[in-house]
């Protein structure tokens, strides 16, 4: 395997340049994959790293089963076909990219995993704008830690849209032309530091609780990336709680800073699960094809649930007087989040949109030159390889 | 051109030595070597491995799993290749 040593050799080299960074951002937690990975933020049901693992565990044995019976052969009748898919979805098993699928499965799939790429890459830049005024070295090595796993996070899930048959050149190019969305959350602006707190804790935290259930979507490329980005998510969150406490525990204007960041996320971030059951259009066929396991309602309240204790802890309030225990529910009572606003917002009107898509073309731009450079010089180097062969 | 597409790469990455390398996910680069940078930067960054191969996705002839029943069934019926299918005498040892 003469080849493939070769390809080690060259791997040595060229990997130390990166780690600097990851070493100033982990160097006080152990530096290795199982302490960052095994120890996460507690969830209602003893964590949802957990659940993200239950998950993994689930996919495998799910592959061990195997169908009786396999029917997805080449030439066989369409009807055919979607029995074999049915079957494969109601055995919790994963639909795979040469496997048949029903045209709407591959759209709607489409559609939902490559605006939740767009999402990560538009959602670099609220953070993005504090890494030059981050408050100490340290806090700017793990913010850009965090935002640097953001854009991995639009890479893994362009790759997983990939495998439908979509390039990602089209796609990049969707979301510059405006033709596909990204979360609204990142329509906010990022007014003082204590944002960075605040998207930290709430905007991943509602991340991680809708990104949870999508570790057991029934089509395997999306499942996948989603457990590797779910056990990201568990830093994100906690390094984002962690300002917010150290600013609670601070001075009473750096307090009432971070009281201010939350009053004015806690309702966009509730907004982030979508409109109520009531209004949601595509749920159900989503439910039945199992990419969707959790209404947007479940999901939010489970959200608020966890919320309230971590805020008492914080020592700030949630900015809703009617949140309260329901005890016949077993859950919190609280306010809904204004859901015209959340509409107005998604259509392009809110505070940011018009400058994160403006941001995004020019940095798009600017790089062309870069894309450029790199294909000329591949090109070269083949063309000489080509000669000395 | 200012959008030339970048070719797919697949990226199988070395946990530990003593360990083979596994499939982890793809990426576009244009050549090999920025294959490799960017599958450390994408797929390494809490030390995950200590190994990375980048294949050209172009390069891989995969056996579609439309023809999975009759591709592998071959093996099927050769039950003689496990070492459960003999019956061991009482008293062999280290067999
Ligand atoms: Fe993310
Ligand atoms: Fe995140």
């Amino acid at each position: 395997m003469g080849h493939n040593c070769k390809i080690d050799g060259v791997e040595g080299v060229q990997v130390f340049r990166g780690v600097v960074l990851q070493v100033l951002a982990w160097g006080w937690c152990g530096c290795n994959t199982y302490l960052v990975y095994g120890n996460d933020f507690p969830g209602p049901d003893g964590g949802l790293l957990g659940e993200v693992e239950a998950a993994e565990a689930a996919l495998r044995d799910a592959a061990e089963r195997g169908l009786a019976g396999a029917a997805g052969r080449q030439g066989a009748d369409e009807a055919t076909l979607r029995d074999y898919f049915t079957a494969v979805i109601e055995a919790d098993q994963k639909i795979e990219p040469r496997d048949w699928m029903p045209e709407a499965y591959r759209k709607t799939l489409i559609r939902q995993i490559a605006q939740h790429a767009h999402s990560e890459i538009i959602g670099m830049q609220p953070e993005g704008n504090w890494i030059t005024r981050a408050p100490s070295l340290k806090r700017k090595a793990i913010l850009l830690a965090k935002v640097q796993d953001e854009a991995g996070h639009g890479l893994y899930l362009y790759a997983a849209a990939e495998t439908l048959g979509v390039s990602r050149d089209e796609l990049v190019q969707m979301l510059l032309e405006g033709r596909q969305k990204y979360s609204s959350i990142f329509n906010y602006p990022t007014l003082t530091w204590a944002d960075v707190g605040a998207i930290g804790w709430l905007v991943d935290g509602a991340a991680i609780v809708n990104q949870v259930p999508l570790c057991r979507c029934s089509y395997g490329p999306y499942a996948r990336a989603m457990i590797r980005i779910c056990k990201e998510e568990s830093f994100h969150q906690r390094q984002g709680y962690e300002i917010l406490h150290t600013l609670s525990h601070g001075t009473p204007a750096q307090k009432a800073m971070a009281q201010d960041a939350i009053d004015r996320w806690w309702y966009p971030s509730l907004a982030m699960f979508g409109p109520p059951d009531t209004a949601s259009t595509h749920s159900e066929q989503s439910m039945a094809w199992k990419i969707k396991r959790f209404s947007n309602d479940e999901l939010r309240q489970r959200f608020v649930d966890m919320c309230v204790q971590q805020a008492e802890i914080l020592g700030l309030t949630l900015p809703d007087p009617d949140l309260r225990w329901n005890e016949q529910r077993q859950a919190y009572d609280y306010t809904q989040p204004d859901y015209d606003e959340l509409m107005r917002v998604i259509k392009g009107d809110g505070p940011c949109n018009r400058q994160r898509i403006e941001h995004r073309r020019r940095a798009h731009r600017e790089g062309a030159w870069v894309r450029e450079a790199a294909a000329a010089y591949a090109a070269k180097d083949r063309v000489r390889q080509e000669a000395a062969a | 051109m200012s959008d030339v597409s970048w070719p797919l790469w697949e990226v199988f990455v070395r946990a530990r030595r003593g360990l083979s390398h596994t499939h982890v996910g793809s990426l576009r680069a244009p050549d090999a070597a920025m294959a490799l940078r960017n599958a450390r930067d994408l797929y390494t960054r809490r030390q995950e491995g200590v190994s990375i191969w980048v294949v050209p996705a172009a390069g891989i002839t995969a056996s579609s799993p439309d023809e999975k029943d009759a591709f592998f069934e071959p093996a099927a019926d050769k039950v003689y290749r496990h070492p459960t299918f003999y019956q061991v005498p009482d008293g062999v040892a280290h067999l």
